[in-house]
């Protein structure tokens, strides 16, 4: 039997989910094989790679927004998460602290510390391996393959702050800026200083190459004179699963695209008042013409009257705000498109944003290559 | 007896403490700070407890240079 072509209409309507006034329904996706008798659903690469679509709309080192058109939720959550947990970042591991003598106690500095994100050279941080910690007395099994630091796998930096008077010249009497009486009362990320060891000098070249903290500006610690922090930081590569300072993103989000469908026309005073309900941009008006108040009759003598459209639903947050008024009851239909993801990625700046997704291909592929092989061992 | 038990200070000074390393007849001396004026001063056993710039009678020992680890988390 020759499956029969979906009609296009329908194919729409299954893939709207309805969003009403308190309930979201159609949730669920169905185009999978025996869900609608007497349709093919079987999935190929070639309908697939037909349907896919990606469309950038920003595209910032630290922002960018791009829709993914024509793959399941699963797919698409997996980028996301795996952008969040998965993608191995260089951040601070462990602070050896010679000497703190300001207000901020040392573990509250080492774990303000390890929040900072840092960047370097791309090559350089793809050529950094993993350093595997020495097993715990906990569990001392795996004592024999662990790793000593080396300059493949740990980056050491210096923080070495005093604070000090600046001296009298110059500071009118009854100054009390600590910045103008006291040199390094505050202690910024940019005084974090890079040590390079063996291969480090040429992987991590001056002077855009070197690791180095992508904010300059993130306070750290404040002082007062005769205060001083005294301390080195290995770094080593990690996966935000182990830690969140190991997550190359500050967000990674996805939306599904918002539609709006006018069914009965929204005139007059009352289409103002609908195009007040959404954002700015996604709700236009237009003239109602001589022929639509011919052939409509809700739309009969009005002819000349502004009538409200639908212009760009991308900018909808789908509030609802609409369905909250008797007047549009009936009139309208939220919904939105189940299979078009609008991302957002938000990088911390170690990588740009649009590598961190293209990365983020990479180890869905890899993992399913690794799933494939262990597949064929089970199949033997 | 509990590992937490109080154990009362051995009377030789440790040769390796690094503070401790001025020895000589009267003892080790310890770097203190003055409370007051921020001066720093080495103290003996039996010294008086007081800055010698201020006359300060609250004096603070400095923290050790002794390393510290500390995992970023």
């Amino acid at each position: 039997m020759v499956p029969e072509p979906i009609p296009p209409e329908t194919a729409r309507r299954r893939k709207i989910v309805g969003v009403n006034a308190e309930t979201v329904t159609n949730v669920t996706s169905t185009d999978f094989p025996g869900h609608h008798p007497g349709e093919d659903h079987e999935w190929s690469l070639e309908k697939f790679s037909q349907n896919l679509e990606v469309q950038f709309h920003k595209n910032d080192p630290l922002d960018a927004s791009f829709s993914l058109v024509g793959i399941d939720a699963s797919i698409a959550n997996a980028f996301r998460r795996i952008m969040i947990a998965e993608i191995p970042t260089l951040a601070i591991e462990t602070v050896f602290v010679h000497n703190n003598t300001s207000i901020v106690q040392d573990e509250v500095l080492a774990a303000r510390l390890g929040l900072v994100p840092l960047t370097a050279s791309l090559s350089g941080l793809n050529w950094l391996q993993f350093y595997k910690k020495p097993a715990t007395q906990d569990d001392d099994e795996g004592a024999d393959d662990t790793d000593t630091a080396a300059d493949n796998n740990t980056i050491v930096l210096k923080l070495h702050v005093e604070c000090a008077w600046r001296g009298a010249e110059g500071i009118k009497s009854g100054e009390t800026d600590p910045e103008k009486l006291y040199v390094n009362s505050s202690v910024y990320a940019k005084q974090i200083t890079f040590e390079p060891t063996g291969r480090q000098n040429s992987e991590f070249p001056e002077p855009d190459g070197l690791v180095r903290p992508v904010n300059p500006e993130i306070l750290l610690a404040k002082m007062r004179p005769g205060q001083i922090i005294e301390l080195d930081m290995h770094c080593i590569k990690g996966i935000g699963a182990d830690h969140a300072k190991f997550s190359p993103v500050a967000t990674a989000t996805y939306r599904l695209l918002p539609t709006i469908d006018i069914v009965k026309p929204i005139v007059g005073n009352d289409a103002r008042k609908f195009a007040r309900c959404f954002p700015k941009g996604v709700i236009g008006s237009e003239d109602v013409t001589e022929e639509e108040s011919e052939t409509s009759k809700e739309l009969e003598g009005m002819a000349g009257e502004k009538k409200a459209v639908v212009r760009n639903t991308f900018k909808d947050t789908v509030s609802r705000e609409c369905l909250r008024h008797e007047e549009f009851r009936g009139k309208v239909k939220l919904g939105r498109v189940r299979d078009h993801f609008i991302f957002s990625v938000e990088s911390t700046g170690q990588f740009d944003s649009d590598y961190l997704f293209l990365e983020s291909v990479k180890t869905l592929k890899a993992k399913c290559s690794r799933l494939k092989r262990q597949f064929a061992n089970v199949m033997r | 007896m509990s590992r937490e038990a109080y154990a009362p200070p051995t009377l030789q000074p440790s040769s390796s403490n690094a503070n401790t390393n001025t020895t000589d007849i009267a003892g080790p001396s310890t770097p203190y700070e003055c409370g007051e004026c921020s001066a720093k001063l080495q103290l003996k056993k039996g010294d008086a407890i007081r800055c010698k710039e201020c006359g300060h009678r609250v004096l603070l020992k400095t923290r050790t240079k002794r390393m510290v680890q500390f995992e970023a988390r």
